[in-house]
């Protein structure tokens, strides 16, 4: 798994990123309440703002870590985005891109980088 | 935030491990480690305390209640003459166009009026009734500290510290010894649950916080909860939902304006601005506070402008107060309306991240009211 210093995840399966945010991230948020995701076949940019997140606090925004075509999201989160505080790197996952450049997840953290960076 | 102010609970909220934020001046904890839909479930469902000692208490004082009832009635259009004693009422100062300077609550305690007002505008409030009260003394008390117990189970909670708790009503108010302490202590508070808003003196403040929290049903509460219940509640946050650029009509407060105030009445007029309200209340204004639903689960919140159609070019209102509703299981919201489109199940359009959104004109409060009255 990949991290970036925005606190998202990026989990290869096979030739797909599956993204979404660390727990570090729920926590800092607080209760999610709206998660607003892309439609899937969308074609992304690295850095675009790909999903918007409700907290009961704010409004947050998520970019794409990498550029790809989104081939799936988690329906799940629309009748229940509180996945996302209670299994925030399984359960609570955003999308699933398709990467057109995999060498931009290089230049992301690895997990002990990650845990060093919040720590 | 070293320069912020802190109250008396201070240390018991971080030892509580809230997260502490700067609100008008203090460092005041936002939430605890519950968070903000728990918490705000535990005052729906049970009790939760709040530490709201960064309010402004004030004793207003004559010769004797009277005097005070009647110097206050020269600055707030509402009839506190004719609270009885123990009794409490909400109300406002109003400015010479009509708009709300802050809203406030005003207790008969006998020999004086106990008034309590926000943080926010507490400096100016007392600064304002210091320079155009006669005849009488307005003390700010510094030596006290307010907590508010609220929630279905603050009665029982309460009852378990001084059992003439239970005999208060709505808005009575009573000296109750908490703890071993005299308290002050009204049957209110901000959430739209039956509960008490506690003055204690500053010295016992954190004993009797720790001998509440210590009770089974009843968990501190932070001012994220503070204001999602409020919010369900149809209860108007100053600065934000009110204003000196709304009137108590278009705040659709005429409620707060007793008859004896009004036009006709024994002591009609005499408070600032009595002109624009009066025939406000009399012919009514041209735009109203409302309460909204938008449809689907995505917040809108303060400042998101409203649209009478989803394709219009201009604005026609704003929101003032918006979120999530834990209690409600949505987003809810409060905002002005032209008076014409301020009827319930009107549909109106928010402009969220570009996007037209559908709201409906809700009746207030959202969630309903479980006062004992």
């Amino acid at each position: 798994m990949k991290f970036t210093k925005e606190h998202e995840w990026l989990r290869t399966e096979g030739d797909v990123v599956v993204v979404g945010i660390t727990e570090h991230a729920t926590t800092q948020l607080g209760d999610i309440v709206f998660v607003e995701l892309p439609e899937t076949g969308t074609t992304v940019a690295k850095d675009d703002e790909v999903v918007v997140i409700e907290s009961v606090k704010a409004a947050s925004d998520i970019m794409a870590p990498i550029d790809g075509e989104i081939i799936a999201v988690n329906e799940a989160l629309g009748d229940n985005p509180g996945l996302v505080n209670e299994d925030a790197v399984g359960a609570g996952w955003f999308f699933k891109i398709k990467p057109s450049a995999p060498s931009q997840m290089d230049s992301y953290m690895d997990e002990a980088a990650y845990t060093s960076l919040i720590s | 935030m070293s320069e912020l102010l802190r109250t008396a609970l201070y240390d018991l909220h971080v030892e509580l491990g809230a997260k502490m934020v700067p609100f008008a001046g203090y460092a005041m904890p936002v939430q605890y480690p519950m968070g903000v839909m728990q918490e705000h479930t535990q005052a729906r469902t049970k009790a939760g305390l709040f530490d709201v000692s960064h309010m402004g208490q004030v004793i207003v004082k004559g010769d004797n209640f009277e005097t005070a009832a009647l110097a206050l009635e020269a600055l707030i259009p509402v009839n506190i003459l004719g609270l009885e004693v123990d009794r409490q009422r909400y109300g406002f100062f109003t400015n010479d166009a009509g708009g709300i300077m802050d809203d406030l609550m005003l207790a008969n305690r006998g020999d004086h009026v106990f008034v309590v007002v926000n943080a926010v505008c507490k400096a100016a409030d007392i600064a304002h009734m210091q320079s155009n009260l006669t005849g009488v003394t307005v003390t700010e008390i510094t030596d006290r500290s307010l907590l508010a117990l609220q929630g279905p189970a603050a009665e029982s909670v309460l009852a378990t510290l001084d059992p003439k708790a239970a005999d208060m009503r709505f808005m009575d108010v009573a000296t109750l010894t908490l703890a071993g302490v005299e308290c002050w202590v009204s049957r209110s508070g901000y959430t739209g649950e039956d509960g008490y808003e506690i003055s204690v003196p500053s010295a016992q403040a954190s004993a009797l916080a720790k001998q509440l929290l210590a009770h089974d049903d009843v968990a501190p509460i932070g001012l994220g909860a503070r204001d999602s219940l409020r919010l369900e509640a149809g209860l108007c946050l100053y600065g934000h939902d009110i204003d000196t650029d709304t009137t108590p009509t278009t705040a659709a407060l005429n409620w707060a304006i007793q008859r004896v105030r009004r036009t006709d009445g024994d002591r009609a007029g005499g408070f600032p601005g009595a002109d624009v309200i009066l025939a406000e209340l009399a012919n009514g204004a041209d735009v109203k506070r409302v309460g909204l639903r938008p449809e689907g689960r995505a917040p809108m919140r303060e400042g998101v402008l409203l649209f009478a159609n989803a394709d219009d070019a201009d604005p026609i209102g704003k929101i003032t107060s918006g979120g999530f509703g834990p209690t409600v299981g949505g987003p809810v919201a409060m905002g002005y309306l032209p008076t014409a489109l301020a009827t319930n199940d009107t549909t109106v359009y928010g402009e969220l991240r570009g996007k037209r959104l559908p709201l409906t004109v809700t009746q207030l409060p959202f969630t309903p009211a479980n006062f004992k009255r």
